[in-house]
């Protein structure tokens, strides 16, 4: 027979119990909902009565409620807790009861799994020569010859492999699938409907792990509880999901500040996935990583080529659709929704900006990188080739947003305008800062009342009654507040384009959140 | 290949199965992978296929060895005449 692993583990009262203690031990494994623990729980109970003076007789529960097992088992003595089942696991049980006679340096006498009325017997025979105390009278014809045993819980799916994986010293502890020799594993994976409709790259351990290395955060450590189904994600899960996006290592602290932004009840992803609504998550990265992950601000800013502005933003969207649950035409309801779903992620070009960058403004330091998500649309073009000054461009830019939502809804929520450079210089040489543009901006919007009242032609507008309470002439602004307008800056050297991206419903649902990136 | 799994783990994991359509047309494969007596089902259920569905073109077809998958050639040609495979093993 082996010698045992030593362990330490709490009994009920809390005091730790180190085995090998030095005597002989008879170790108890038992479940509460297995008939034949509570079988042989009475002889557990008579073990303790008649040899614990000195063997120590440890019931050792694989239950997260220990002291209920020792209730409805009528037990006496010490009832470890091993509901983490690493003991169970090291020392091989496959069934419970099991039975584990030791002698006082650990070494294994004699086990027995299930319950055996002659093995039982014997036991009784050899802890009576250990104890040096006669054997309890004990009516054996009421027991039966022998009953088998339950499944520990230690080799149930699921648990086994996370036991391995910590035997083994690895951090990963996600359901591992084989993929059958013959199948294509991206077929594979979208047979398994955790893609967004693009290929993913198939999440191996290996590359699991590499991706984990982008973090110092602990693999099982959570992240966020996810909606619409509240799973939990941990590192582990946003590291797989990163993989199948095609994240590098080092995109991974950018998901996982993107995921705390948005499972946020002022963020409220849960709504942002389930309106009928457009609307996906857009994150805008500033700070030192931009540069260090190689994110694109410049030429294309908004659109593709980059890896990291196209795989961080549809990382986050995996997370959402596996880990929350929120699939397309399930929970989530969008009539049309968005390329944007796919991932939208960008970076603020602040080198080129004359302003604070956004982070900086939102009340971060400019040396810390940050992610700030917006419930968000597809960005719509400004086209002005034509302004040489900043009130005339803070006017194009209000005649444009006008449009958002639609041109006679008012009180309207945040939006997010990005300013190329070619419009930053322009700007730049009037000196205006933000607050100025956007008050610029909010004026040029402003209509009198009675031209944003609904009419013969168009059933969309302020109705009789509010056109009556504002004064027909007054003129009402777009936005509840010039605040609203985030000035953003991104974009390559030639080109009078700007673009806005709309919110989500006039805005009330959902509010632009900014989490700072921990590297 | 091993994969992690990227979901919240409370579905179970499985192959998708084709779509099954609502009655048996065409020709039916009737694939005896070599295992012994594996003949005398499959001699049994094309008799009763026959019986209840005399339209039914039936094509037999037999795995050089049961502990290895179907070869290539045989694979194609199944998937090129048939709209069904029934495997049938016995022992």
């Amino acid at each position: 027979m082996a010698r045992l692993p030593p362990f330490e583990l709490a009994d009920q009262s809390g005091q730790q119990r180190a085995f090998p203690t030095g005597r002989p031990a008879l170790l108890c494994f038992l479940k509460e909902e297995c008939p034949t623990c509570v079988l042989s729980a009475p002889l557990v109970r008579a073990a303790t009565e008649a040899f614990g003076g000195a063997v120590d007789v440890w019931a050792i529960s694989q239950d997260e409620d220990g002291a209920q097992l020792a209730r409805s088992f009528g037990l006496a003595g010490p009832l470890l807790a091993d509901s983490a089942l690493r003991v169970s696991y090291r020392y091989g049980l496959e069934t419970v009861p099991t039975v584990i006679l030791a002698d006082g340096t650990g070494e294994e006498l004699r086990r027995v799994g299930g319950f055996d009325r002659a093995a039982w017997r014997e036991l009784f025979g050899e802890l009576a020569r250990l104890a040096g105390a006669p054997e309890p009278s004990f009516d054996w014809d009421a027991y039966p010859a022998a009953r088998p045993g339950c499944g520990s819980r230690s080799v149930e799916p699921g648990i086994a492999e996370r036991l391995a994986a910590e035997a083994e010293g690895s951090p990963l502890r996600a359901r591992r699938i084989e993929v059958g020799a013959r199948d294509d594993p991206f077929e594979f994976l979208f047979d398994q409907s955790v893609t967004d409709g693009l290929p993913v790259v198939p999440p191996t351990p290996e590359r699991v792990l590499r991706m984990l290395a982008g973090t110092r955060r602990d693999p099982q450590s959570v992240v966020a509880v996810v909606p619409p189904s509240m799973g939990v994600a941990t590192v582990e899960k946003v590291a797989i999901n990163a993989v199948m996006a095609g994240c590098r290592p080092e995109y991974l602290p950018v998901v996982i500040a993107a995921l705390e932004a948005v499972c946020t009840e002022r963020f409220n992803v849960h709504g942002v996935l389930a309106t009928t609504h457009f609307v996906g998550p857009v994150l805008i990265v500033n700070g030192p990583i931009r540069d260090r992950i190689g994110m694109n601000y410049r030429e294309n800013a908004l659109g593709q080529g980059n890896r990291a502005n196209a795989t961080i933003g549809r990382a986050l969207q995996l997370v959402v659709r596996n880990v929350g649950g929120g699939r397309p035409g399930e929970i989530d309801r969008a009539v049309l929704g968005t390329p944007g779903k796919l991932g939208f992620c960008f970076a603020e070009h602040e080198a080129r900006s004359r302003w604070e960058p956004l982070h900086v403004e939102r009340g971060f330091r400019p040396e810390d990188s940050t992610v700030t998500a917006f419930a968000g649309c597809a960005p719509t073009p400004i086209v002005d080739q034509f302004s040489r000054s900043a009130a005339s461009l803070a006017t194009s830019y209000g005649l444009s947003l006008m449009a958002a939502g639609h041109p006679r809804q008012v009180g309207y929520g945040e939006v997010v305008v990005v300013v190329p450079p070619e419009h930053v210089d322009t700007i730049a040489r009037d000196g205006w800062t933000k607050q100025q543009l956007r008050e610029a901006i909010q004026a040029a919007t402003a209509r009198p009342a009675r031209e944003l009242a609904r009419d013969e032609h168009c059933a969309v507008g302020l109705t009789p009654a509010e056109v009556e309470r504002l004064g027909p002439g007054t003129p009402v602004p777009k936005f509840r507040a010039a605040e609203a307008i985030h000035l953003v800056v991104a974009g390559g050297e030639a080109g009078k384009f700007a673009a806005w991206i709309d919110n989500w419903a006039g805005g009330a649902g959902s509010a632009m959140t900014t989490v700072k990136i921990e590297e | 290949m091993q994969i992690l799994d990227p979901t919240d783990e409370r579905r179970p994991i499985e192959r998708r199965l084709a779509a099954r359509p609502a009655r048996l047309s065409g020709t039916v494969a009737l694939l005896d992978i070599s295992k012994p007596r594996g003949d005398v089902l499959i001699d049994r259920l094309a008799e009763r296929l026959r019986e209840r569905l005399p339209d039914v073109e039936l094509r037999r077809y037999r795995k050089p060895a049961f502990s290895r998958p179907a070869p290539e050639d045989l694979r194609r040609e199944v998937l090129r005449d048939c709209g069904f495979v029934i495997e049938a093993l016995a022992d």
